[in-house]
């Protein structure tokens, strides 16, 4: 587990990690070709999912992986097979204005990381192993309603999806 | 807190060895699979290289490795070379965390054997067993070709379906054994194997690693007769042979689980544990053998059908009933 | 119910499938084990005699025309008294997939399958067989058989001496 490792081997795999992730999404980002960026993004799930476990949340780094780079990148590139994309290589970059709101949020986020840096909030030296005991407890008896509301919603998505993807009348 | 250099050892003598074992079973079982498969067919099998053609897999080796390495045109070059090692890592990445016996003492050194006790075991499992399909799904879109292409999407729609009962047919392991970590499961099991519990579960996880490893009757991700060989229709050489070895990895990965979450793992009297654990194994590679000399390949939408409208509901009150039923035994 | 059935239908495969498992297999390990093919098998093709000891084959090209791959090619010459006979007669056993339709063809019964199947080369030029080659001393399936003899041409014995056969109508005597 990561508390027994030294500290200087882990903090060498935090940076190395942490550049993989900014880089890899970087170039999700940039990248033209659909099925190359969500190959990017998911080394970038991946190095993100290290990083949690670096970080003692051994259950987020899984889900990370389980969810974001099993499930939904899947479905993703189920999706982008399935279309007939061309050329995609070839198309223009965006221009200025399509960049615009990704910018602007970026700084946003990157303005608020500052205003966090500077308040030094507490931030525990060695974080303690989140059990997934704990996790559970927490999910399930603090924030149980949250979590019955999100569950109704759900299922409300699914009875969506299923009318609309019903047979039409034959 | 630093590391005894004999503990280090240690683990790197258990990574050499289970790569050198899963690697040399793997090749020993498509050496299997084509004698079993002739027995059932009434054939001989391999059997001219080397005494009852024991020396096939290193023959098949020599050959894959003397091929051609061959790209198609308008192939995407970089995906098109890694996908296979995509295919084979995580299948082998999963073997890691099974325990496949008590532990040992050795040089005085309690050595678990098992070369990573993580405490979300299962939940790595379930993670790699995702990741694996990269492999399959970019290395058929990556070869530019329709075949290629079309069994990349079986193999996508068909992760998307399988994995959820997958996922939760082992619930209610988890709930059983209160751990995630294998090691606990296996432990669990001390007394009375899981699959007395819940042999629905059991049925349900085995159908689903059929589909995971992509045997008959759900490998419609190659579907020889349908798709020429599928998503590895374009590849040659080793990275063919990566892809067909990964699959092997992945039945031996895949049996190991079963028998670790079902089975009792290495338990078992008389015999050593490292002993049970291998013959559990191998029975259940056997089985996929079997069934795939017996079985015919089911069609996409039987398999999408049959997971989503039978399984996953299934799996669903499976875990409902046994959660039931622990909280009525308290 | 139809579970039930389903569950029955694949546990019967299974259990046929693990009968055969210990089966004596049906195998023939060929290079070691070979078995007689039947007379009548298709393989290496002959060109036979007559049982006088002359050439059968006419150089009719009606094998040639018969054969689907179109690998049978001659020359056809004329001998002493009219009889004809094939100069030089080839058979690119490569392109052959022997059908047996060039022996179904021919009216001489010259051109005759064997049950010889071992017939591979590494050189595949080395498949092309000449009629040097295809020739045999012997009349192959048929031993008793002349073409000659039936023919009503005056190459063996003089035109309506074979059997079978009557004297040629003298056409000057039906004239009126
Ligand atoms: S056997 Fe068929 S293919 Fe061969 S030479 Fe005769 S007709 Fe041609
Ligand atoms: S082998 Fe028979 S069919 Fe062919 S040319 Fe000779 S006589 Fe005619």
């Amino acid at each position: 587990m990561c508390e027994d490792c030294c500290p200087d081997m882990e903090q060498t795999l935090f940076y190395i990690l942490a550049a993989v992730t900014v880089v890899a999404t970087v170039f999700a980002i940039s990248e033209k070709h659909p099925v190359h960026a969500i190959v990017y993004l998911v080394t970038s799930f991946f190095a993100l999912a290290a990083l949690f476990y670096l970080l003692a949340a051994p259950l987020i780094a899984m889900f990370e992986v389980i969810i974001y780079a099993g499930a939904i990148m899947v479905l993703f590139m189920f999706v982008i097979m399935m279309l007939d994309l061309g050329h995609p290589e070839n198309s223009a970059r965006p221009g200025f204005w399509q960049w615009l709101p990704a910018l602007l949020l970026a700084g946003a986020t990157l303005v608020a990381l500052g205003i966090l840096m500077s308040n030094r909030i507490s931030i525990p030296d060695k974080a303690a192993v989140v059990s997934i005991r704990d996790v559970a407890v927490m999910l399930f008896q603090k924030y149980g309603v949250a979590i019955e509301i999100i569950s109704m919603q759900l299922l409300f998505a699914a009875v969506g999806a299923f009318y609309l993807g019903r047979r039409g009348k034959q | 807190m630093s590391y005894d250099p004999i503990d280090i050892g240690i683990m790197f003598a258990k990574i050499a060895l289970v790569f050198f074992v899963i690697l040399t079973l793997a090749a020993y079982l498509v050496f299997a699979e084509r004698k079993v498969l002739a027995w059932i067919q009434d054939r001989k099998g391999p059997n001219r290289v080397g005494p009852f053609g024991l020396l096939q897999p290193l023959a098949d080796l020599i050959k894959l490795l003397t091929k051609e390495d061959f790209r198609p045109a308008g192939s995407d070059k970089w995906l098109f070379y890694l996908a296979p090692a995509m295919a084979a890592i995580p299948a082998i990445m999963i073997f890691s965390v099974i325990p496949f016996g008590s532990p040992v003492t050795l040089f005085g050194h309690q050595v678990q054997l098992q070369v990573a006790d993580l405490n979300v075991g299962l939940l790595l499992f379930m993670a790699l067993s995702a990741i694996a399909v990269y492999g399959v799904a970019l290395g058929g879109w990556a070869s530019n070709s329709k075949y290629a292409l079309l069994g990349s999407i079986r193999g996508l729609a068909q992760l998307i379906s399988y994995e959820l009962s997958m996922g939760l047919a082992l619930v209610p392991v988890v709930m059983l054994a209160r751990s995630f970590r294998l090691s606990d499961i296996v432990n669990a099991q001390e007394g009375c194997w899981f699959i007395v519990y819940q042999p629905v579960a059991f049925v349900i996880f085995l159908i689903s690693i059929a589909a995971e490893c992509k045997r008959i009757p759900f490998d419609l991700p190659e579907a020889e007769g349908e798709l020429v060989a599928g998503f590895h229709t374009e590849y040659s050489g080793m990275r063919f042979g990566l892809f067909f070895v990964g699959e092997y990895i992945n039945i031996i990965v895949l049996g190991g689980l079963a028998a670790t979450f079902f089975l009792g793992g290495w338990h078992g009297p008389l015999l050593p544990p490292v002993v049970w654990f291998s013959l559990k194994v191998l029975a259940f590679a056997f089985l996929f053998i079997w069934i795939r000399g017996t079985l015919p390949r089911l069609r996409y939408d039987q398999l999408m059908h049959f997971c989503w409208k039978v399984l996953t509901p299934l799996a669903l009150i499976n875990v409902l009933v046994t959660a039931w039923w622990m909280v009525l035994r308290g | 119910m139809k579970i039930v059935s389903d569950i029955t239908a694949i546990m019967t495969g299974m259990w046929i499938t693990w009968k055969h498992i210990f089966r004596r297999p049906v195998t023939i390990q060929y290079p070691e084990q070979k078995r007689t093919p039947y007379p009548r098998y298709r393989a290496r093709i002959v060109l036979t005699r007559d049982p006088d000891g002359g050439e059968r084959c006419v150089a009719c090209q009606l094998c040639s025309a018969a054969c689907p791959v179109d690998c049978i090619s001659m020359q056809a010459a004329e001998g002493v008294g009219g009889r004809r006979y094939a100069e030089w007669f080839r058979i690119n056993f490569s392109r052959c997939i022997f059908c047996g339709l060039c022996a179904e063809a021919c009216p001489t019964l010259a051109i005759q399958m064997t049950p010889d199947f071992e017939i591979c080369e590494r050189d595949i030029m080395a498949l092309v067989y000449e009629k040097e080659h295809l020739l045999i001393d012997g009349c192959g399936k048929s031993s008793e058989y002349n073409y000659y003899r039936h023919a009503g041409i005056g190459v063996t014995q003089p035109r309506g001496t074979g059997n079978e056969e009557r004297l040629p109508v003298d056409v000057r005597g039906l004239l009126p």
